[in-house]
């Protein structure tokens, strides 16, 4: 899901940082209201998490890869604020320093991964989990589903966004100048890849690492956990 | 005294776990859709589209796909998982720092 440079024209881009910026203006303005220094190494640890989960490709059908990226997780224990930061340094560590995703495209990659996906993912598993007791089956399932339509409306958008470019950036003779796949191609690849495979995984990756923060996590940070869990 | 009833550690832990068997995530072969370079587009469209090929060299990253100058895929992507992992958790460790209630 990380679009390379080259793929979205400049203004694309351009448009795509716009849109991003206050996320993350807000996103440090909340995580200083919220954020506990008891709660710092769970933003590391996770944000590491996402980071080598992204690293898992998976194949999927049509012979590509897609993989997890473990953003409704962070929403889920840290907030979805929190979550914006932390995906967002991950997104920038990968472009900058492993090609993975472009510079210019960051803003966009951000809005999809870092923006569009804990959000969704935070609010359908609020939805779904409502007031139900920690550790209970609806929390588990609102985790998990929480986690496959965050992640899925992450692709959508990462395909509107390059089904738009022969639309609108094109030579005199049609030829295409960006991305060459329209809307009829670019989306129902994305949801293919992300409905199938990368979307279950990241509902496995979210519920098994809750269980696994809960079990292992220190004894006063997973007491405060639960609150926000439950909050 | 239950301040330190339990650790990090396990976590940690499991963050080198992952990092160990990342290789597995080699195994798939192919790009990502829509995450192609311009010699795979040559082979899918027979060219290259000029704004594609414009802006792709934009930054080129110091350890591209993961992998790490003279070192094999599989231990290279173990040490590009630690490596990008080490980079992440200082920087949030630091921004957290920073901004968190005391």
């Amino acid at each position: 899901m990380h679009i390379p440079d080259g793929y979205l024209s400049p203004s694309t881009c351009a448009v795509m940082y716009a849109a991003s910026a206050p996320f993350w203006f807000v996103a440090v303005k909340k995580v200083k209201e919220t954020l506990t220094a008891r709660m710092v190494p769970l933003l590391s640890i996770l944000s590491a998490f996402s980071f080598v989960i992204m690293m898992f490709n998976i194949p999927v059908p049509g012979g590509t890869t897609a993989h997890a990226v473990g953003g409704t997780l962070m929403a889920i224990v840290l907030g979805p604020w929190a979550a914006v930061m932390g995906i967002s340094i991950v997104l920038l560590v990968q472009s900058v320093f492993f090609g993975d995703g472009g510079i210019l495209a960051l803003g966009a990659n951000c809005f999809n991964m870092a923006i569009v996906l804990p959000f969704v993912g935070y609010y359908v598993y609020r939805l779904i989990s409502g007031s139900a007791p920690s550790g209970s089956k609806r929390q588990w399932i609102g985790a998990a589903l929480g986690s496959y339509v965050g992640i899925n409306a992450a692709a959508l958008c990462t395909g509107v966004e390059l089904g738009i470019q022969p639309l609108l950036f094109h030579t005199a003779n049609g030829t295409p100048l960006y991305c060459p796949y329209g809307l009829s191609q670019a989306i129902p690849a994305m949801l293919l890849a992300h409905l199938t495979m990368a979307g279950v995984a990241e509902a496995v990756v979210t519920d098994a690492v809750l269980a696994f923060v809960r079990k292992s996590a220190p004894l006063p940070v997973k007491n405060s956990f639960k609150k926000e869990v439950t909050a | 005294m239950s301040e330190n009833r339990g650790s990090w550690m396990g976590l940690w832990i499991g963050l080198g776990v992952l990092a160990l068997l990342s290789p597995i995530g080699l195994i798939a072969s192919g790009s990502a859709w829509g995450e192609w370079g311009a010699d795979e587009f040559n082979q899918l469209l027979g060219y290259v589209p000029e704004g594609l090929k414009r802006f792709a060299e934009t930054w080129n990253a110091p350890l591209p796909d993961y992998t790490i100058p003279g070192m094999g895929d599989v231990p290279g992507y173990i040490v590009a998982a630690v490596s990008g992992m080490a980079i992440i958790a200082l920087v949030t460790w630091f921004m957290g720092r920073i901004l968190a209630r005391k």
